[in-house]
Formats: C-alpha cells, sequence, structure tokens
C-alpha cells in the first residue's frame, strides 16, 4: 500500500486506497451487488440497512448502470456503466465529515493545497421514497461526492439516522490523477507489465450498451418484465410471514427487494428508448416507491430491521 | 450589566438560510428574554457557514421583582374556598388583607415574584429557542432526537463583565453549553476559550473566520473590484451571488481566472449563467468590447502556492462546463438556421399541463388570438402569428433545456441567427414582460400583441379547467399574468373590450378540451366566428344555435351559461388585481368600486380613466360638497321613491317652481346635462367631472332654500323628479353611490 502522502497512479488504486481507509475506519467492505442498480444507494446494504435501529457500517463500490447517460464512450465524462464508491454508517457518527475529510486525504488530495466545500445539496429518490439533507461536496469548484444525513428511506423515518457518503469513482479519479477523458485514464499501474486504460476495459462495452439501451432493447419485452416484477415483488410480500415448511418466521424482505430493483432498473431502460411519456414517467415511478414502500414495510418486521424476535 | 454571547456551532448551514437565522435567532432570544423581565441595550446577529452567533450588550443581571395583587373571597366565605385560593396564589393565611369592598370586605393577597438571575433565564429561553427554531427544512442526525438545520457541534452560551466571563448552565440533548469555540475547519488552531465577544471576534479573526457576512462581502467585493480593475477589467455586479458567496465562506480569499479563448465567443448571458449556476462564479467584463473574459472564484483557504491549485481545478470545471455550453450553442444555432419548425414539432410531444394539452397546442391558440388582437395593438396580424409561433420554439433548444433561465432570450438570438427580422426576434424574450411589478413593459406593437395573447391564454386556461388562485396559493403565477396583462393595456393605453377576448379564447380552450364531436367542434368553431363580428358572446351563441337545425349535443345547452359565468369571474379577478395595482399608486378603494359599477368596465383603459378623474375630483372641495349633495339628493329621492313605490324619473318641469333657488337650479341642469354627457362620450372624464362641480353651488343653494317634501303634491313630485336629474347626471360619470364620505 502507499504511504497517504504519496498520488495514487491509477483507477483501481484510488479504489483500493478508499477500501482500506474505511475497513480501517471500522466498516465492513461489502462486495457491490449482484443485479444492475442506477446508484450505489439502491444495495440493500444501504436502502434496507437504513431502516431500524440496527448499527451499521458498510462500504463498497457498487457499478450503476444509466442508459440515458450512454454516449458510445466519446464523451469525456458520461458513462452508462460507471462505478460508485458508498459508505453507509448507522448512526451517523458525529465526526463523519472529519473521517470523510480523512478519506480525500487517504487518495492524495492535499488539504492544505485544495478548496473543499460543503454546498446545500438535498438528496432525493423519487423512486426509493427516500430523502435526506446534506451537501454536495465541492473541491476546487468540482463536485467529488455527495454527503446526506438520510431522514426518510421508504417512507419511513431513519432512527436513528444514517449519514451516507457516495464517491462518483470516474470523476473523483480523474480529477486526482489529471486526466481529461474518462477513457484515457490507467486503469491498473501504467508500468503494469499489462497497462490497461479505462478505455482498454470500457470502452467497447460502453458502445455495445449504448446502441443497444437507445435502439435495440425490445421495449414490448422489457415492459412485461416490469409488469413481472412488480407481481413478483407483491406476490413474494403477500405471503404468510410463517413459512409452512419450517414452521420458522421468514419474511422475504430481500427477495422482494429484488424485484423492485429489478423494476427501477426495467424502467430506466424503457426510459432512454424513449417509450415512456411525460405523463407516464410519474405513474412509473410510482409504481417502483409503491414497491420500495412495501419492502421497507416488510424489512422492519425483520430481525435485521430492528424486529424484536 | 453584563452582556450575552451566544455561538450555535454546527456542520455547514445553507448559504440562503444564514442571514434568516441570525435574524430569527435575535429575535427570538431578545423576545424571550424581554418577556420575562429581561432587558437589555442593544443586540446585533451573525453568522458564517458553521455558526450562527448573537451578542446581547448591558443586559439586565436579573429580571426585577414583580408584585401582582389578587382578589379572593369575601371575608366569611366557606373555609375550603379560602384554602383554595391560599394554594392557588402560594400565600400563608396570616398575609391575607381584608379590604373594604362595595361588594363588601374582600380578601387580596399580594403574590412576590423575585428576580431570577440573568443565567436561569437565558438558559430557558435559549433552550426553547434551539428546540423550536424555525428553519425553514431541518433534520435530526446520529440517534437523537434534536432538529437543526444540520448536526449541531456545540453551544458557547457566556455572560460576561468586568469581573469576568461565566457559562450558563444548559444541556440540550447531550449537548453542554461551554466558553469555547473553534475557528477555520482547514486554517484554525483548535478550539479555544473566549471571555467576551470582542475576544470571540478577535480571536475568529486569528483563526481564520470574518464572523460578519457582510464584512466578507465587502471584502469580496472589493478584491474582486481592485483585481478586475488592475487589468482594465470590470466585475459584473451580482448582488445575490455576493451574498451567497459571503455564505459559503469563512475567510474568502479572492482569485481571477481565465476564460479559454474558445468560449469568448458564446453570448454574454449563456457565459454569465453557466459560470453563476454551476460554480457561483462571478463575471468579469472588459468595458471596451463588452465581452465576458475573466472569472472571479472565491476560495475559502490561503494555500502556500497562492491559489494557483485552486485556480486551475476551477478552470478545469468551468472549461468543462463551457464545452457543453459551446456544444448546445453551436448545436441549437445549426437548427434554428436549418429549420426552427423541428423545434415547434418537438413541442408536440412536450405536456404544458395535462388538461390544458401540449405546449404546441397553447402556441397555437397563442398565435390565434395574437391575431385577433394585433388590431387592437397596431401590429401586423400575419406577423403577430408568425412571432407567436416562434417566440417559444426556443423551448426545445438544448441551452434552454439546461438553463431555463435564458428561454426567450435565447430565442431571440436564435431567431435573428435564422435571419427573421429583429422585431420578431424581440417578441421571444419581450413576450414574458412585464414578470413584476417592477420589470419594464414592452411598447413594440408585435411584442405586446404576443405578450397579451400568452397572458390572457393561461389565464383562460386555468380559468376554464377552475384551477384558479386561492389565498396564498398561486401555483401557475396567474396573479403576476394578470397584472402583466393590466400593464400591458395601462402603459400602452390599449383600448380593448376584455370580455370579448376572454369569451373567444374560453371557447377554444373548450374546443380542445371537449371538441371531440364534429358537430359540436364546427358549432363552437362558428361561435368563435360569431363572437369575432360581433363580440357579443350570448347573442353569437344564439346565433350559431338558432341556425342549427339537428340534434344539440347536451353540452353545447349547458355551455351557454358556464363560459358566460366564468368569463365574468375571470374580469371579476382583473378587477381585484387591478384595485390592489391602483391602491399601490394612491387611488382609493371606493372610488375603483365607482368606476368598476359603471358600463365598459372590461375596458381597462376607460375604467382607469374615469377612475383617476373621479379621484383628482373627489380630493377638490367642490367634490367633495357636490357628493354631499349628491347623496341628499340621492337620499331623499330614495326614501320618497321606498315610501310612495314609484320611481321619480321623468317630468320635472320649471313651470312648477316656486323659488328661486329652484329655478336657478333648473337652469344649470339644463346648462350643465349637455355638456357633461358629451364629455362623457367623449371619454373626456375630467371636464364632465368639472362641469359636475359647477352644479355644486346651485344644488347647494336649492337644499338651503328649499323644503323637497312640500305639502303641495305637484311641487313634491315635481322637486323629486329634479332631484332626479341631479341622480342621473351625476350617475353618468360614475357610480357616486359608492364613494365613501
Amino acid at each position: 500500500m502507499a504511504s497517504k502522502d504519496s498520488k495514487p497512479r491509477s483507477f483501481q488504486e484510488i479504489i483500493l486506497r478508499l477500501q482500506a481507509y474505511w475497513a480501517g475506519k471500522g466498516c465492513a467492505v461489502m462486495q457491490p451487488y449482484d443485479m444492475e442498480v442506477g446508484a450505489g444507494t439502491f444495495h440493500p446494504a444501504t436502502t434496507l440497512r437504513s431502516l431500524g435501529s440496527k448499527p451499521w457500517a458498510a462500504a463498497y463500490v457498487q457499478p450503476s448502470r444509466r442508459p440515458t447517460d450512454g454516449r458510445y464512450g466519446e464523451n469525456p465524462n458520461r458513462l452508462q456503466h460507471y462505478y460508485q464508491y458508498q459508505v453507509l454508517i448507522k448512526p451517523s457518527p458525529p465526526d463523519l465529515q472529519a473521517l470523510y475529510l480523512g478519506s480525500l486525504e487517504a487518495i492524495g488530495i492535499d488539504m492544505e493545497l485544495h478548496d473543499i466545500r460543503f454546498v446545500e445539496d438535498d438528496w432525493e429518490s423519487p423512486t426509493l421514497g427516500a430523502w435526506g439533507l446534506g451537501w454536495e461536496v465541492w473541491c476546487d469548484g468540482m463536485e467529488v461526492s455527495q454527503f446526506t444525513y438520510f431522514q426518510q428511506v421508504g417512507g419511513h423515518d431513519c432512527h436513528p439516522v444514517s449519514g451516507e457518503l457516495t464517491y462518483g469513482l470516474e470523476r473523483l479519479a480523474m480529477y486526482v490523477l489529471g486526466v481529461d477523458h474518462v477513457m484515457d485514464m490507467p486503469f491498473n499501474a501504467p508500468d503494469a507489465p499489462i497497462a490497461l486504460s479505462y478505455g482498454d476495459v470500457f470502452k467497447q462495452t460502453e458502445q455495445e450498451y449504448s446502441r443497444w439501451n437507445f435502439d435495440v432493447a425490445n421495449t414490448e419485452v422489457l415492459l412485461k418484465q416490469f409488469e413481472e416484477a412488480e407481481a413478483e415483488c407483491e406476490k413474494i410480500l403477500a405471503q404468510e410471514h410463517v413459512d409452512p415448511k419450517t414452521g420458522k418466521r421468514i419474511i422475504m424482505a430481500h427477495p422482494a427487494y429484488d424485484q423492485c430493483i429489478k423494476a427501477s432498473h426495467l424502467f430506466n431502460l424503457l426510459d432512454a428508448r424513449g417509450v415512456i411519456s411525460v405523463t407516464e414517467r410519474q405513474a412509473y415511478i410510482g409504481r417502483v416507491r409503491a414497491l420500495a414502500k412495501q419492502c421497507a414495510d416488510a424489512f422492519v418486521l425483520t430481525e435485521a430491521g430492528g424486529h424484536a424476535a | 450589566m453584563p452582556d450575552l454571547l451566544i455561538e450555535l456551532f454546527s456542520e455547514e448551514i445553507p448559504a440562503r438560510m444564514q442571514a434568516r437565522a441570525a435574524e430569527d435567532l435575535k429575535k427570538r432570544v431578545t423576545d424571550g428574554l424581554v418577556e420575562a423581565g429581561l432587558t437589555y441595550a442593544g443586540a446585533h446577529g451573525f453568522s458564517t457557514p458553521r455558526r450562527l452567533t448573537l451578542v446581547l450588550e448591558g443586559l439586565l443581571a436579573e429580571s426585577p421583582t414583580v408584585k401582582e395583587e389578587r382578589k379572593g373571597p369575601k371575608v366569611g366565605a366557606p373555609e375550603k374556598a379560602i384554602e383554595g385560593f391560599l394554594r392557588g396564589a402560594g400565600v400563608a393565611r396570616e398575609d391575607l388583607e381584608e379590604r373594604e369592598t362595595p361588594k363588601g370586605a374582600v380578601y387580596f393577597a399580594t403574590i412576590t415574584k423575585p428576580g431570577r438571575p440573568a443565567a436561569e433565564i437565558v438558559a430557558e429561553v435559549l433552550e426553547d429557542t434551539i428546540r423550536n427554531f424555525p428553519w425553514p427544512k431541518s433534520m435530526r442526525w446520529g440517534a437523537g432526537s434534536l432538529r437543526w438545520v444540520r448536526p449541531l457541534h456545540s453551544i458557547l452560551c457566556i455572560l460576561s463583565d468586568e469581573a469576568g466571563a461565566e457559562v450558563v448552565p444548559l444541556e440540550i440533548d447531550g449537548i453542554k453549553a461551554g466558553d469555547t469555540t473553534e475557528g477555520h475547519r482547514f486554517m484554525g488552531a483548535g478550539r479555544f476559550a473566549v471571555t467576551g465577544f470582542e475576544d470571540y471576534e478577535a480571536k475568529l479573526k486569528r483563526d481564520k473566520v470574518i464572523l460578519s457576512a457582510e464584512e466578507r462581502g465587502e471584502h469580496i467585493w472589493h478584491e474582486a473590484t481592485n483585481m478586475a480593475f488592475a487589468q482594465g477589467l470590470e466585475v459584473v455586479e451580482d448582488k445575490g451571488l455576493l451574498a451567497e458567496v459571503a455564505g459559503l465562506v469563512e475567510w474568502p480569499v479572492v482569485l481571477m481566472g481565465d476564460i479559454a479563448e474558445d468560449f469568448l465567443g458564446l453570448p454574454a448571458e449563456v457565459l454569465q449563467t453557466s459560470m453563476k449556476e454551476h460554480q457561483k462564479f462571478f463575471s468579469v467584463k472588459n468595458p471596451k468590447t463588452g465581452r465576458i473574459e475573466k472569472f472571479i472564484t472565491v476560495a475559502n483557504r490561503e494555500t502556500a502556492d497562492h491559489g494557483a491549485t485552486i485556480l486551475a481545478g476551477n478552470q478545469k470545471v468551468l472549461f468543462a462546463r463551457l464545452s457543453d455550453a459551446k456544444f448546445f450553442w453551436e448545436n441549437d444555432l445549426r437548427i434554428a438556421k436549418l429549420d426552427m419548425t423541428v423545434w415547434s414539432n418537438d413541442l408536440k410531444n412536450v405536456t404544458f399541463h395535462n388538461k390544458l394539452g401540449t405546449q404546441a397546442a397553447r402556441i397555437d391558440r397563442i398565435a390565434a388570438l395574437a391575431g385577433e388582437l394585433a388590431v387592437v395593438t397596431g401590429a401586423d396580424a400575419g406577423r403577430a402569428k408568425d412571432a407567436a409561433h416562434l417566440a417559444k420554439a426556443d423551448l426545445s433548444s438544448q441551452m434552454v433545456y439546461e438553463f431555463p433561465e435564458l428561454q426567450g432570450l435565447m430565442g431571440r438570438y436564435y431567431i435573428e441567427a435564422a435571419g427573421m427580422p429583429a422585431e420578431v426576434a424581440a417578441v421571444a424574450q419581450e413576450h414574458y414582460s412585464p414578470l413584476g411589478p417592477s420589470d419594464d413593459v414592452p411598447t413594440a406593437p408585435l411584442s405586446v400583441t404576443v405578450a397579451l395573447a400568452d397572458k390572457l391564454d393561461t389565464l383562460t386556461g386555468f380559468w376554464a379547467i377552475d384551477e384558479k388562485p386561492t389565498g396564498s396559493k398561486d401555483p401557475f403565477a396567474l396573479r403576476r399574468a394578470a397584472l402583466g396583462v393590466i400593464r400591458l393595456v395601462l402603459e400602452n393605453e390599449l383600448r380593448l373590450s376584455l370580455d370579448r377576448y376572454f369569451d373567444g379564447q374560453l371557447l377554444r380552450h373548450e374546443i380542445a378540451q371537449n371538441g371531440d364531436d364534429v358537430v359540436s367542434r364546427g358549432l363552437m368553431t362558428d361561435m368563435m366566428a360569431e363572437v369575432a363580428d360581433h363580440g357579443v358572446f350570448g347573442a353569437a351563441v344564439r346565433t350559431v344555435l338558432d341556425a342549427f337545425d339537428g340534434d344539440l349535443p347536451e353540452h353545447m345547452e349547458e355551455l351557454k351559461s358556464r363560459l358566460p359565468d366564468t368569463s365574468r369571474d375571470l374580469l371579476g379577478f382583473f378587477h381585484d388585481r387591478l384595485k390592489v395595482y391602483l391602491r399601490d399608486q394612491g387611488i382609493r378603494h371606493d372610488v375603483i368600486d365607482a368606476c368598476i359599477a359603471m358600463p365598459g368596465n372590461d375596458d381597462l383603459t376607460l375604467l382607469v380613466r374615469r377612475a383617476r378623474a373621479l379621484q383628482d375630483f373627489m380630493s377638490t372641495e367642490d367634490g367633495e360638497n357636490l357628493l354631499q349633495g349628491f347623496k341628499r339628493a340621492n337620499n331623499i329621492l330614495s326614501q320618497a321613491e321606498e315610501k310612495d313605490g314609484v320611481e321619480y324619473s321623468f317630468g320635472a318641469d320649471v313651470k312648477f317652481a316656486e323659488d328661486e333657488s329652484e329655478k336657478a337650479l333648473f337652469a344649470a341642469l339644463d346648462g350643465a346635462e349637455r355638456a357633461i354627457s358629451s364629455a362623457i362620450e367623449a371619454e373626456d372624464f375630467a371636464s364632465a367631472m368639472g362641469t359636475m362641480a359647477s352644479l355644486r353651488a346651485p344644488i347647494d343653494a336649492f337644499f338651503e332654500a328649499v323644503q323637497v317634501n312640500s305639502d303641495n303634491e305637484t311641487v313634491r313630485r315635481n322637486r323629486l323628479n329634479l332631484l332626479s336629474r341631479i341622480r342621473t347626471i351625476c350617475l353618468g360619470a360614475a357610480d357616486l353611490t359608492r364613494v365613501e364620505g
């Protein structure tokens, strides 16, 4: 591991340093959720675990997909697939701002030379029925992270409150590494035997997905899948709490939430295909929100959700 | 007398909330203290991104002792009643005093409320203030239940005098008040204790915090203008931005940077908006060329490299932002030059309001109305329609999508780029005006036409779907739209009957919303044509329906009353807005009411001319006296009419006149009547009222000398009919019954 003072040299080194930093601060370093999501917040380690009374501390990388942001790999900083780094600590510790600033130092941002600012930015996710207050963090005028104190998730008041940090990894790394086009960014060490750039890894997939997202994805299939996910989610949650086979109380909040995530991503795909009108948009968002709320309702009845057995 | 210093130290407070919060802290604490009997000599509130501070000078060290007398039961009242009184008043039996009153001997108790030390009161008041602070949005954090704008970290609360400082004992949700705080997040040297306000302010400055937002703002502006001046440039003034930036930093360090050559061709407004909205940069202009060539950014710290790294970073971010803006600008220009109907077509897919259809449909309605209004404004009808069609096309442009506040202005650039005449291009920008009460009103006929059509379409549309403003709720800014119409009409002295345009445009909305069947659509289209030709809705409806031989769709019947009702209601709304507008210009509400009651009240220019003349008239002695004479005549007449059950309105004859004053009044009325009615005909209200003033003396003399209710029935009837002539003449100018005085 490079020392704190040295500059990282690659995209992955920045990720590794963040992992090491937050592990050192006591977070469970988790792995990405194995489903397509629009942001790190959708990972159940954030959405569901921010509910209920049980303390929690997790950090992880989450590959995130925003089909409408696809630019065939041409735009210097817009991607339909990118990485977010996500930290969630419940209850939010009193020194969370200082911890956060420490993470910036860990990836080579010298506080003595840069201008770090906390600029008002309230966060709201209409699809998750969630909101919080906080800031976007600026480094020399560039937004490098989102910092939020969750107040409500899935329609439930957060008690205690979770502190959430989200780093847009590509943008942050490009700044730290001094790279102007994301595709030029070193992915691994520039002097590695097989040096790979971000473009080597992702340029082709950006092209492929941009084409599929915008022009090829079968909207009828997507629509059908949306409705199936919605129905499945509701069906799962409608099951008896006590499993007739094992006789145990097993509320299936997570499997239901998977369906909610699916529906949300399918909606994003439909949106990218341009088949959702302005008025329909609100209705679709409302349907996903309804699922998220039901999943949250179910989760708080589980042990992890703070339900006393 | 001690001074009180309070500092509430938190994580970063949104810039837009700071000034108000400092005021609220001051108000809530001082109100609470004063209510508890603690007065003070002076109070000042301060705010930085991380703290709210209040200093009170010359606070009473304790609240004064208060004596209060309370009346108890009668002497000899049941023991229980007396005991209850003693308990309630908190005094002993031997402290009661017997006093004689008109109702007999009664017990009195004197309750002494001893003064309390300031610290005790401050602690209570501050706790209450913190727990009930009126933040626009507040939050919880950690596992606590306290709400604050962002996590609250420490409370400094000390009372200090010559003898030293004393911490006010106070604890809220685990935060214990103390005498320490900290300076700048990055440049400060950790927590320190303070002994009073001067010490506090000085130590903050030592630790790189300027406490006063005003001082930070002045510093920024001073530095920025100096820097620009040194290079022969000037900073574009923006007070809102300055206040915001002063709320984003505790230690402002002003830096000036370059805008890359590639972007200097962008319109100044685009540069300015992009830099302000995204980066909170000030624009720096070259006064010789008028171009924006540099920017000013304000950092929150000093660095060893004098801001070089910070400036380089900001420049890089700006480069990315302006690359976007340039991309939008060039793309938009290409489309504008090629074919702007691409944008108009896009608007077919954009909903304006779910009950009012798409933007494209709205624009079509506006254009149709603009074509009709051209006759009023003196614009060319065909050109007005074309301009209306183009005026909102920029809503589809990428630049306006990115910066909605540039709507209209971008349209102007794009329409010009497409090679259209400047007056058509100007419509895009000017038709949104006036936006506020102090905004300029357009005067170019084409712009006035489309501005009117746009606002009237919006108003009639929301009236048609019954989405009117209620109380403080006006989500579609309909009051502003109505005021806009009022100012457009009055300031351009336009003469139009609003009613007729309301009816026509309401019909257009009706066709859009309920014209699905061919029959209704056809009928309503015919009505439109009738209204356009003759301007009277009821008559137009009858004409069309009478000529129709077939089964009338049901809703056409209902339309006959609904549409004029809606139109009347909208006119009432305009009259309410007009009253507010004219009241601000010093015209009395009763004077306005007297003029609204007259025919032709949907012609606002006429209405206001009448109101101004009446206001002037009523502020003269003649006017006031004439009003008295009119009221006297009207009262006598109304009473007689009620008593006799007839209307005295005709047939006064000078041959039955007995008194000289009576004959003189006949003569005066004969002389004035024609002059007044022809002046009114010519809408010369000032001269009509001037002539009315000449009636004052004969009317006064008449009432002085003559008893109207004479025993001679013929004479009485004749005099009543004479009074009726006064009433008729006066009511021809304005409804004087509504004027107070």
